[in-house]
């Protein structure tokens, strides 16, 4: 099997009494997709938000392509190529599309914003993830619908150079055509080298793209299935809990339980 | 599983099949467009949809402007002579710095209530250097300018670092400066300035040959930038905009300065000593204008301000600091607000204990006449100044006419009314597009 870009080995985190993270191990590949998925307060958000340096992890192992590595600042994660979209999307309506993929790091020519440059790698960009539905990069975020939306904020991952990008409920708020724009996008970043995470509600939507499913519960991860390997009713079955070992306060040995 | 029924009327789906199609197939992508392409005729088309779409930028001031000298001119033809004019600019000149200097904080979505009376306070010092300490005006007037940077330092502390909302800081500022003010100047206070450089400031024109170099600057600017620009997109090998358009904007600046400058160089006295030129104010508000225009639009300065005052959270994980962002802001406030009442205090010759005390919500409403939107996010300084033209031309004008303030005001408070109506029918409208998400 290839080498884990990142791997996570007995995760802890708690906000005061609360223990959200029991020791959870996960691992994300390149070029494939990976679906963390779980209830409501299983703790999703709070792994991705150590993954992104925004909420450093209380304890626990985190290697970055072999090697350890502390991730405690958002520029920490960026350093290292890892970039997340968030559920809200994180653009600015006000402003266009090459402003919004460039925000926070725009080039610039004698301290002036370097204008053609920068809409010239958007568009590059935008044509190698294959991306159609836009007229043009100068249109405002204000004016595209939330496939758009979303497409853009990939783009962005994608401009910076990102190995992998974590998707925070990418469909949650997307009709059905936009979905399948949105789950094709993925497919295609994950086809180009770019380790994907995904988090997400809607089972359809993590059959359809995922190679490996994670599976969450209370804190502790209950199951890393390959997604071909199996079948809706086994993942939802993890979910809720009736499947694994799930007294989480006895912190179980996740290999024990996926093998 | 048929989806069919569905394809008919949802009309994205058909954009996903096309995308299916265009996929697969082996034509090569068709270009995303950065709006450059095309002729004069789609960008023009393009233009207009845009303002559909709710980005009318200063259209609607720029009409009220057209609408408003139209009826002061049916009602009063003095409206439109050269003396008049040479006023308007004078009189405009204050209110348009104080609304250029609160652009800058309304496009976070902040906003300074004590931009007025900074800047009355920033001359109460500048008058007691001056006239009291025998201060050259040159120090005085930087001491001035550096109070009034300190003042900005403090409020935009206030607001990023420890969380107090503008409204409410700057408030506090509003009464507590005039306070200061009272102090400093005394009750009777009503310094006269001494300093004529600083009295010549509105009250002087430069002479004719200088106001036509003016000009031929401008012009030489507009069409350097234009070229320069479009170099660079050639450079790169990005879509240009037809060159007609380019010419077009530089002779609109042409053919409009020259309209002006050739009616200010003309004698505009009623005595037997001619007065004629550009006033001296006029160069100095429009190298400001200018300075931050180019801030604004071409550095990540400007950009970060309107990211900031789009969507601050976006802007804070885009790794933008802004904190230090709305401190810069409100710095510029205040010092450009000092540099208002500058122009004040040169119109009118002296510094009272109440300077800068009633100026402070007109700056407000001309921003947001001229189409600076309070919601933050969007607005430009050239809106700002047609905004306090607008403003200024209805003062005028009602002035004119003989009107009582009471009625000017009233007017006023109209059109502000109607501009923030305005302001969020087109927000409503640029935002109804995307209702789909």
């Amino acid at each position: 099997m290839e080498t884990p870009i990142i791997e996570l080995q007995d995760i802890r985190k708690s906000f005061g009494p609360v223990e959200v993270l029991k020791g959870v191990n996960m691992k994300v590949f390149p070029g494939k997709v990976s679906a963390l998925v779980g209830d409501n307060g299983a703790g999703k958000s709070t792994l991705i938000k150590g993954l992104s340096g925004a909420q450093p992890y209380d304890s626990g192992d985190l290697s970055f392509e072999g090697s350890p590595v502390t991730l405690a600042h958002p520029k920490d994660a960026s350093h290292h190529g890892i970039e997340v979209v968030y559920q809200d999307l994180s653009l600015c309506e006000n402003l266009d599309i090459v402003q919004n993929m460039f925000l926070g790091r725009e080039e610039v020519h004698q301290r002036m914003l370097n204008q053609p440059e920068m809409e010239k790698h958007a568009t590059a960009t935008l044509h190698g993830l294959s991306v159609r539905t836009m007229k043009s990069v100068r249109q405002k975020v204000s004016s595209l619908s939330g496939g758009q939306r979303q497409t853009v904020a990939i783009a962005r991952a994608v401009l910076q150079k990102a190995k992998v990008v974590i998707l925070d409920e990418p469909t949650a708020a997307l009709g059905v055509a936009q979905t399948e724009q949105v789950l094709a996008l993925v497919r295609r970043l994950a086809d180009s080298g770019v380790a994907v995470v995904i988090i997400s509600h809607n089972l359809a939507d993590v059959f359809e793209v995922a190679d490996y499913i994670n599976v969450l519960y209370l804190g502790a991860m209950v199951a890393e299935l390959s997604a071909k390997e199996t079948n809706y009713n086994e993942v939802v079955a993890y979910i809720t809990g009736i499947k694994g070992d799930t007294s989480a306060a006895e912190e179980v040995e996740e290999e024990e339980v996926v093998s | 599983m048929t989806t069919a029924p569905d394809k008919s009327t949802n009309p994205s789906v058909h954009r996903a099949e096309e995308t299916v199609e265009a996929a697969t197939s082996t034509t090569p992508p068709h270009t995303i467009a950065t709006g450059h392409e095309g002729t004069v005729r789609d960008q023009i088309d393009s233009y207009l949809q845009r303002v559909r779409g709710g980005e009318m930028g200063m259209l609607p001031a720029l009409a009220g402007v057209v609408i408003i000298t139209l009826v002061f001119f049916i009602l009063t033809p003095f409206f439109l002579t050269k003396t008049n004019i040479a006023n308007l600019m004078t009189q405009t000149a204050a209110l348009m710095m104080l609304a250029v200097a609160l652009t800058f904080v309304i496009i976070l979505a902040e906003i300074d209530l004590s931009a007025g009376v900074t800047g009355g306070l920033g001359m109460a010092i500048f008058i007691l250097l001056t006239n009291v300490g025998a201060w050259g005006w040159i120090t005085a007037l930087l001491v001035a300018l550096v109070v009034g940077a300190a003042i900005g330092l403090f409020i935009g502390f206030m607001v990023a670092k420890i969380g107090v909302p503008s409204f409410v800081i700057t408030l506090a500022l509003f009464l507590g400066l005039q306070g200061v003010i009272l102090v400093l100047l005394g009750n009777a206070g009503a310094y006269r300035i001494e300093a004529p450089t600083v009295l010549a400031i509105m009250n002087k024109s430069m002479p004719v040959w200088a106001g036509w170099a003016m000009l031929a600057i401008i012009v030489g600017i507009s069409l350097f930038t234009g070229l320069y620009d479009r170099s660079r997109r050639v450079a790169t090998g990005m879509a240009v905009r037809p060159m007609s358009l380019l010419w077009a904007r530089v002779a609109a600046w042409a053919v409009g300065g020259g309209l002006v400058v050739f009616m200010l160089s003309l004698n505009r006295s009623t005595s037997v000593i001619p007065i004629r030129g550009v006033p001296i104010v006029v160069p100095i508000a429009l190298v400001i204008l200018w300075v931050g225009t180019v801030m604004l639009d071409r550095t990540r300065f400007g950009l970060h301000l309107y990211a900031v005052g789009g969507n601050p959270e976006a802007a804070r994980r885009a790794g933008i600091n802004v904190a230090r962002l709305r401190i810069a802001a409100f710095i510029l406030c205040s010092s450009l607000a000092v540099v208002s009442g500058l122009f004040t205090a040169s119109q009118v010759g002296t510094v009272e204990s109440s300077a800068g005390r009633d100026i402070v919500l007109s700056g407000v409403a001309a921003a947001v006449v001229g189409g600076v939107s309070l919601f933050g996010g969007r607005g430009r300084l050239a809106q700002a100044a047609v905004g306090a033209l607008l403003i200024s031309m209805i003062t005028n004008g009602l002035g004119l006419l003989g009107l009582s303030a009471g009625i000017t005001l009233a007017i006023t408070g109209a059109v502000l009314a109607l501009a923030a109506t305005v302001d969020a029918l087109s927000r409503r409208r640029a935002g109804a597009t995307s209702l789909a998400r």
